[in-house]
């Protein structure tokens, strides 16, 4: 591999109108490496990563992606997209397709699949995220869980190289959690470059190589799960651990 | 004493001439109506998508076109491309083609409209969620934003296609011969007006009444849940 870095932030800033909701951000992330972000909401961390795949442009700073600095203009964003999968809170399924109509669409329109070839690797990926038997429902006729690991599917379709989870269960009843960790838990295992957003610390500290605490747009502090959780550095992460680990 | 005779007797040329539109001479409700209503929309729905714009010299004349005619009555816009627009192209256009023209420029305004406000009914996830799988702009409009905004739009679609089928009546007034100016001719002749009015009264609302319960139908079937 001709470079060592999935993703690089280099001094990124942006902003929301007056609102500065990235300053002078900077990291840097692995291949293969799992990072889980957390910090207040407001803090920019769904805002860092829809920056990955250009859903959101930045004012200044550079971001590379795979080798490639994807904030330079003429960047071709379809394929950026499709290398960089993202998940996101609200599951944004397509609610006049099918499951499987959901995970084909992309494969047949944009990598030019035949609908046979997309059909059997949609299946394939409905067998992977546990509910192959859902195939054929509309995603109103699923529960949440279900229709998040739908969305990881039609993520993973494009045969991505980085997964973005945007706080990919908390708008899950805490039953379906689970299933939903247990499929991102499979996808790090096989090696897959991740950066989650979610305040399920269980999740982080079995799953992640290194966590992010971030606020104001600034990384406060990072490190692995043990120091991370065991000896925070800052009083502010501190804080921030004392309210989402004690209820 | 009500005698629907009258109607019996000049039965063909109300239905076949007036309302249909298939007789020896240009005329009929349904022959200007359908094409004005298929016409209407798909001007409407690049009227609705160019509101929508980003860029403000595609959005601004959209803009303008839709306040301008939703702002004047259709009977002055029938009377200006029957008299003005003759005039300017110095050449004669027959009743058909003014009537046309004028329902199709008309009713884009407010398909515009209908287009736009279910443009912005779908979530915009939707097209965050399609546009992070990699689809161009095109594509998520087409196959992920559309769709749904289609569907929403059915209700006050159908609303306007009933408003526009009625509205062909006043194509009467340039002397388009369609249902409503059938019966005038036919009640010159024979004064009989309640039966007369009263028919073709049924023709439009069974018409109508048709195209409403197709509609919820439609809703139903394209209702996932």
């Amino acid at each position: 591999m001709k470079n060592s870095t999935a993703i690089e932030f280099r001094q990124v800033n942006k902003w929301f109108g007056k609102l500065h909701v990235l300053r002078d951000f900077s990291l840097k992330i692995d291949p293969g490496e799992v990072v889980v972000v957390c910090g207040p909401s407001g803090s920019g961390k769904s805002t860092l990563i829809r920056c990955v795949n250009r859903l959101e442009p930045i004012q200044s700073g550079e971001i590379i992606v795979l080798g490639e600095s994807i904030t330079q203009p003429g960047v071709n964003l379809s394929s950026l997209r499709a290398r960089v999968g993202i998940v996101f809170q609200s599951f944004n399924l397509f609610p006049h397709m099918t499951a499987l109509e959901n995970i084909m669409l992309a494969p047949v329109k944009v990598r030019g699949l035949t609908r046979d070839e997309a059909e059997k690797t949609a299946r394939a990926l409905l067998e992977r995220v546990g509910i192959p038997e859902k195939a054929n429902n509309y995603p109103a006729n699923l529960s949440g869980g279900q229709q998040q690991r739908v969305a990881i599917a039609r993520a993973l379709a494009m045969q991505p190289a980085i997964m973005l989870f945007d706080e990919p269960t908390s708008a899950l009843d805490p039953e379906m959690i689970n299933e939903v960790l247990d499929v991102m838990t499979d996808l790090a295992k096989e090696g897959m470059t991740m950066i989650v957003i979610t305040h399920e610390m269980g999740f982080a500290k079995r799953v992640a190589r290194r966590i992010v605490f971030m606020d104001e747009g600034q990384v406060i502090e990072e490190g692995g799960p043990d120091s991370f959780f065991d000896a925070p550095k800052f009083d502010r992460t501190r804080q921030f651990l004392s309210k989402i680990l004690s209820h | 004493m009500l005698d629907f005779g009258v109607v019996l007797s000049n039965f063909k040329f109300l239905i076949v001439q007036g309302f249909l539109g298939v007789g020896s001479f240009g005329g009929g409700t349904l022959r200007l109506a359908i094409p004005a209503i298929v016409l209407g929309f798909l001007l409407g729905i690049f009227i609705g998508l160019a509101r929508l714009a980003n860029v403000a010299w595609i959005r601004f004349p959209a803009t303008i076109y839709v306040e301008f005619f939703r702002g004047v009555p259709l009977v002055m816009v029938i009377f200006w491309f029957w008299f003005i627009i003759p005039q300017l192209l110095q050449l004669p256009i027959p009743e058909y083609g003014v009537a046309l023209t004028a329902f199709v420029i008309f009713e884009a305004a407010y398909f515009g409209e209908i287009v736009r406000a279910g443009v912005q009914s779908v979530p915009r996830g939707q097209a965050e969620a399609a546009t992070a799988v990699g689809l161009r702009g095109s594509q998520t409009l087409r196959f992920v934003v559309l769709p749904q905004a289609l569907r929403n739009m059915i209700p006050s679609l159908v609303t306007q296609i009933i408003v526009l089928f009625k509205d062909t009546s006043l194509a009467s007034i340039i002397g388009y011969v369609d249902l409503t100016k059938a019966a005038q001719i036919v009640n010159n002749r024979e004064i009989r007006p309640f039966e007369l009015y009263l028919f073709i009264a049924v023709v439009y609302w069974i018409c109508t009444y048709s195209m409403s319960r197709y509609a919820r139908r439609l809703e139903r079937r394209l209702a996932h849940a």
